[in-house]
């Protein structure tokens, strides 16, 4: 693509710039707001330092070398993408990367072999995002494509759940790693005791990586809804349809563990802000965003309480990822002082 | 596709190369996805088409000036459908567990659009020289785009090469058990096939249009 592509062919005669960075500009008024993507994509990392921090406390070594193997994957995995398409390797510094590398090891079981989490990146980037044209194309979130192959890809390794560090001790004696079930199999399974709402909270529970601490989720997600990088509504969404869902089946039928068990648990929280407020795959329309919000949130109560597998959190993402064109299609809003707008 | 002057040779080098018809015109996409979990049933699923394949382009080259045209793709699927009826028949009774392994996919081969397509475009219109050599070259690329796919597919999902030998399989490659944990599950699974596909095909394509780039300069 390094010379002018013939895509832009009907673009030349209106005057547009040439070449892969022309773009259309919507009407006035413009306003420059100084963000960038960089900026945003930033602000995310900074958002996510509680959870590695919460990681690093928890996990130790683990949370260290499963970010630095996702992200290095990511990076080269992107490098390779622009290299073939003949782009420049400018999207490698936006940051984009950096954050779906994150992201995915977030969400992987402490304990998986560094190697397997390398491939989970490759494809986050290759099969999820460059193939659909680079950043804002792709249809599903990269980070839980890569997550979602290698779960299909190693469903054995991707069930260890180790407990962390600060619980692994036998008697008196502290051991390299224990595994035990995640407070979401515990629900599953009747005879596993259920840990109590402050260790769910904090993260004293199995789990993957960044998600275990709802504590840190909030910290860093609240920072971002703060610093308007995150938007509130799909976040909301999400967790009251949870809340609501969690509470009235449990109040149906009390097996099932109650709405703040539910909230605080598996990656609830760190899929409402840092997941389901990806750019890209949700819709852009306000009231889409709070429609997102709510079918992911009552996806994942359906997979929790109904479906084979313990967490749901990534299925919900993908499927909705999917509804998203449909969803945009629906909500178009009325400019101001317009006709409604004809869907489509 | 059938030029008038292109040799017999060009002829059978477009069906494994320039034209590929799993990489590059996609056709008989339903055993390519279903089939190529092992090599071996992808070698053994090609030889069947390639066997149809060429009988059926034989047999209508040769019946050509009789047929007409407007039963001739009666005639095709007749013809065909013996073929295949024969393959299966011939792989139910020589080599059962891989028969049982392809399962509905043999008795398929008679929708195979690869083979009509060839028929309809080569044999009804060419010698027999020139149809043997299409069907060969057809069967060959067939054969070895799904031997791509089912030697990847394998290796990575079942960390073993399998080469089909009559009653029993010989192994050509077998990973340590310590690659059990490791195993690309996914491979072996339907997704497998659709991401090998398409990242094959991809690499076929950069290839080709390399090469049509490198020519034009």
């Amino acid at each position: 693509m390094s010379e002018a592509p013939t895509v832009t062919q009907e673009n030349a005669n209106a005057e547009q710039p040439q070449g892969p960075r022309s773009f259309l500009v919507s009407s006035a008024p413009h306003l420059a707001s100084g963000t960038s993507t960089r900026c945003i994509m930033f602000q995310v990392v900074l958002g996510l330092v509680p959870l590695w921090l919460a990681a690093l406390y928890f996990y130790r070594l683990d949370a260290l070398i499963l970010p630095l193997v996702t992200v290095a994957a990511c990076l080269i995995a992107e490098a390779v993408a622009n290299a073939m398409r003949g782009r420049d390797q400018r999207s490698l510094t936006d940051g984009s990367a950096i954050v779906t590398g994150l992201i995915l090891a977030f969400s992987l079981p402490p304990d998986l072999n560094p190697y397997m989490a390398f491939i989970g990146g490759v494809v986050s980037i290759a099969l999820a995002k460059a193939i659909f044209g680079g950043l804002g194309q792709n249809l599903f979130n990269p980070a839980m494509v890569g997550r979602a192959f290698l779960m299909i890809c190693f469903p054995a390794a991707m069930g260890i759940w180790t407990e962390p560090v600060t619980l692994a001790r036998i008697g008196d004696t502290a051991v390299d790693g224990v595994t035990m079930a995640t407070p979401l199999g515990a629900a599953m399974d009747p005879s596993v005791l259920i840990p109590s709402l402050w260790d769910l909270f904090c993260g004293r529970v199995g789990g993957s990586l960044g998600e275990t601490s709802a504590l840190a989720v909030l910290i860093g997600g609240l920072f971002l809804v703060f610093r308007r990088v995150a938007d509130w509504r799909p976040v909301l969404g999400m967790l009251a349809t949870a809340f609501v869902y969690a509470a009235i089946a449990h109040r149906i039928n009390p097996e099932f563990e109650g709405p703040m068990f539910h909230l605080f648990a598996g990656s609830m929280m760190f899929g409402a802000f840092f997941i389901a407020t990806d750019y890209v795959g949700a819709p852009i329309t306000p009231v889409g965003r709070i429609l997102f919000g709510i079918g992911v949130g009552g996806l994942v109560m359906t997979i929790r309480l109904f479906g084979a597998y313990p967490e749901g959190v990534m299925f919900a993402i993908l499927i909705m990822n999917a509804l998203t064109p449909l969803i945009e299609r629906w909500t178009v809003p009325t400019p101001f002082g317009g006709h409604v707008a004809a869907a489509g | 596709m059938a030029e008038e002057n292109g040799s017999n040779f060009r002829q059978f080098r477009d069906g494994v190369i320039g034209n590929n018809p799993v990489l590059v015109q996609l056709l008989g996409m339903c055993p390519t996805l279903a089939v190529t979990n092992t090599l071996e049933n992808a070698l053994v699923m090609g030889a069947a088409v390639t066997f149809v394949l060429v009988m059926s382009n034989l047999v209508t080259s040769l019946l050509r000036h009789q047929i007409k045209p407007h039963v001739r793709i009666l005639v095709f699927t007749l013809t065909i459908a013996t073929f295949v009826t024969i393959a299966d028949l011939v792989l139910k009774a020589n080599m059962y567990e891989v028969s049982k392994k392809l399962g509905p996919f043999v008795p398929l081969i008679i929708v195979n659009c690869i083979i009509i397509c060839r028929a309809e475009v080569v044999a009804i219109k060419n010698g027999l020289a020139r149809s043997l050599a299409d069907a060969f070259g057809m069967g060959l690329g067939f054969t070895t785009a799904l031997s791509i796919l089912g030697a990847i597919r394998e290796i990575l999902g079942s960390g073993s090469l399998t080469l089909p030998g009559g009653a029993t399989s010989l192994k050509l490659v077998q990973l340590p058990a310590a690659f059990e944990p490791h195993a690309w599950i996914i491979m072996v699974l339907p997704p497998g096939a659709f991401l090998t596909l398409g990242v094959v095909i991809g690499i076929v394509n950069q290839l080709r249009y390399r090469k049509v780039k490198g020519g034009a300069a």
